[in-house]
């Protein structure tokens, strides 16, 4: 009980925080962030304990910064759609490989797509499409398969909505696989472009092995991601969204148009989606089917669900937790599933709302709680 | 019964004093502007029969609401009250006859098309957003009336040319928003925030509008269920049960409120089951039993018509 007790003083810091005057919370604010940028070169030694190369066989740590904020601009993606719009999405995987696949196959010049480009309008060999254009692509062909998925499957409530999108992360993946003509299938697509930069040391600025530049750039993309989510949350949409989650009839009777704003959000999730698998693709450089397995929807789902769903920084919590944890202690690899297995049931039961939830959302499950329980003490 | 339509019948000793209303608010934030002449057909229920299976909820039921009325729709439980207010706000279609709202037909359409198209309600079984704060509750229905969507919101794209009152006083924000405009968002928040302010004042439970709803008494969270109603900025206001659980200081009190919401400019229906609430606030009354409609015509008449008093006064269970 005491440990419940204690994790609900931690939401007590968070009013401390609301009421904290403005030029603090910038002031604690830009710290932070200085902090974020500062991380890859953490070497002063209590600190330096949380990299993950500090063994020979740890993972590089400047590329597991990268991967915990593609995670992390991920699970704020889907915590649009899971904790704003309360819609149980399992196939986001599906948005973030169409990310990976747009750059890949319209910026590589060993992309069928662009070969055929080349072809037919007698380009040399090295054209491809920019990097800056494949961006809009990556987004627009994301947020595109976001409305075509949602438009016919969002007036499904709860387990089928699930079930649906469940389906379409496989389709995503298995139609990368078989489609040789269009997606190299198996293979995969190597030369996938990187970002234009000055050259340093007679490397590109974006390259596989100065990892923490990647790390700064996708940092970059998350700040503005998240400054434009809570734009989101506090606003008209915001609060249709809460209105849906909470009574969608009584909603609709005042006037939401539940079905547009429930679009909305999947779009917008899908389309964050895509843009974290087209900086993923960007860093691999290499993007190929069996990198969006459906257990990556399965996690991605665990870092909403065990962050905090609602709550953009639960989510961000959640996407650290499950991505940096596994890194760093790599000796227990054998241990990964079943210590996963063993956090996510002690989460469910200890803090069903998630570590840092929102409020209201711990309000919400609190109600749920209560009439499960007279409903259960009516049978 | 027609002493009970008097309402300055002293206060009583059992008055609620925590739940006076107080009306402070600005009307002309809240007024409703509208184009139509009172005593127009607003909306016009035309001969709807409307069965579930063999049953006959409503059986040729035919009635209009004029623009600028307090019209009440009584009977016993089980009359088809609120079948017929439910069809009125599009949430069932009738088997037969036309409901037309504003000459338009309403049958089929999306229930928030049919609050934009005007008609808002109140529901029997109270059914705010519990988690929201009151002036979250209202500020969903003033969003309503707002056109800021998602790009908008995200970008702040559409600007508009502010007036001088809404310019910032001075400095920097004041040449920007001169030069750039306001954005739509900007503003559609700020006038939500005033008027939903204003509504929580109008219903009388401005005192806690930060609180949440969940929170709320009882009789504030059927009058904030009202206020939310009233930002949608309805021509017709269908209140269902509003005066259920009241104490009669409360229903007092609820009458005042219905007349000054007709004031504003709404028209207004009222479903109750309480005769002399009914009898004292309504302008007009239709009666319905067993699915169909035995009378109508002012509270008077009404009182009068032998049909009623057979079918819903002489019940002691409804005297109360």
């Amino acid at each position: 009980m005491s440990r419940i007790s204690a994790a609900y003083r931690g939401l007590k810091l968070g009013e401390r925080w609301d009421h904290a005057p403005k030029p603090v919370r910038w002031f604690v604010m830009l710290l932070v962030v200085a902090f974020a940028f500062y991380l890859p070169f953490l070497n002063i030694l209590p600190f330096a304990y949380v990299r993950t190369d500090l063994s020979t066989s740890g993972s590089d740590w400047s590329s597991v910064l990268f991967l915990i904020v593609i995670y992390m601009i991920v699970a704020v993606g889907l915590n649009v759609v899971i904790g704003l719009a309360g819609l149980l999405d399992l196939g986001y995987v599906g948005f973030y490989a169409l990310g990976a696949y747009s750059i890949a196959l319209f910026g590589s010049t060993n992309s069928p797509v662009v070969k055929s480009l080349q072809n037919r309008f007698g380009l040399s060999e090295e054209w491809a499409v920019p990097f800056a254009v494949c961006i809009p692509i990556a987004i627009t062909m994301s947020l595109i398969a976001g409305v075509f998925l949602g438009a016919p499957t969002l007036r499904l409530r709860g387990d089928y909505l699930a079930i649906v999108t469940l389906g379409f992360g496989e389709i995503i993946r298995i139609t990368a696989r078989n489609l040789d003509q269009v997606t190299n299938g198996a293979a995969g697509i190597t030369q996938v472009p990187v970002p234009p930069g000055p050259e340093v040391d007679g490397r590109a600025f974006f390259n596989t092995i100065d990892a923490h530049r990647w790390y700064w750039l996708a940092l970059t993309v998350l700040l503005i991601i998240i400054f434009l989510a809570r734009r989101l949350e506090n606003s008209r949409v915001g609060r249709a969204w809460l209105a849906i989650r909470e009574d969608e009839d009584a909603a609709a009777v005042m006037g939401v148009a539940g079905f547009k704003f429930k679009l909305w959000a999947f779009a917008i999730g899908a389309a964050l989606g895509g843009l974290a698998g087209l900086l993923f693709g960007a860093k691999q450089q290499y993007v190929e089917p069996n990198a969006f397995m459906v257990q990556l929807s399965f996690l991605f789902v665990a870092m909403v669900v065990i962050g905090g769903s609602g709550n953009i920084y639960g989510a961000l919590l959640g996407a650290f937790l499950l991505t940096y944890l596994p890194e760093r202690f790599r000796g227990f690899v054998d241990w990964r599933p079943f210590a996963f297995g063993v956090a996510l049931v002690l989460v469910m039961i200890l803090r069903p709302q998630g570590l840092v939830p929102s409020r209201r959302r711990a309000r919400e499950f609190d109600d749920r709680r209560q009439e499960a329980e007279e409903a259960a003490a009516d049978v | 019964m027609s002493e009970q339509t008097s309402m300055h019948g002293g206060t009583r000793p059992d008055a609620g004093a925590t739940e006076v209303l107080e009306d402070t608010s600005n009307h002309e934030e809240i007024a409703l502007e509208t184009s139509g002449e009172v005593g127009e057909v607003l909306l016009e229920v035309d001969h709807v029969t409307l069965r579930f299976g063999g049953v006959v909820a409503l059986n040729d039921v035919n009635f209009v609401i004029r623009r600028g009325e307090i019209l009440g729709l009584i009977g016993p439980n089980g009359a088809g009250k609120t079948t017929a207010f439910n069809a009125m706000t599009g949430v069932y279609t009738p088997t037969e006859g036309k409901i037309r709202f504003k000459g338009k037909e309403i049958a089929g359409i999306k229930p928030h098309r049919i609050n934009h198209l005007g008609i808002a309600r109140t529901f029997q079984n109270i059914r705010l957003f519990p988690e929201m704060s009151a002036m979250e509750n209202v500020m969903v229905g003033c969003d309503a009336r707002h056109k800021t969507s998602v790009p908008g919101v995200l970008f702040r794209i559409y600007r508009v040319r502010p007036s001088e009152q809404e310019l910032p006083p001075s400095g920097i924000r004041r040449s920007f928003a001169k030069a750039f405009g306001i954005s739509r968002h900007t503003l559609e928040e700020r006038a939500g925030r005033r008027r939903a302010m204003e509504l929580l004042r109008f219903v009388g439970i401005a005192d806690r509008a930060h609180e949440l709803a969940r929170n709320l008494p009882y009789g504030y969270q059927r009058r904030l269920e009202i206020a939310r109603a009233l930002a949608t900025e309805p021509e017709l206001v269908c209140l269902d049960e509003p005066a259920a659980g009241f104490n009669p200081a409360e229903k007092e009190d609820l009458m005042g409120l219905i007349r000054r919401i007709r004031d504003l400019g709404h028209t207004v229906l009222v479903i109750e089951h309480d005769m002399r609430l009914v009898l004292g606030v309504t302008d007009r009354i239709v009666v319905l039993e067993f699915g169909q409609k035995i009378a109508e015509g002012t509270p008077e008449e009404v009182a009068r018509n032998p049909k009623v008093i057979a079918a819903y006064l002489g019940e002691p269970d409804d005297a109360a």
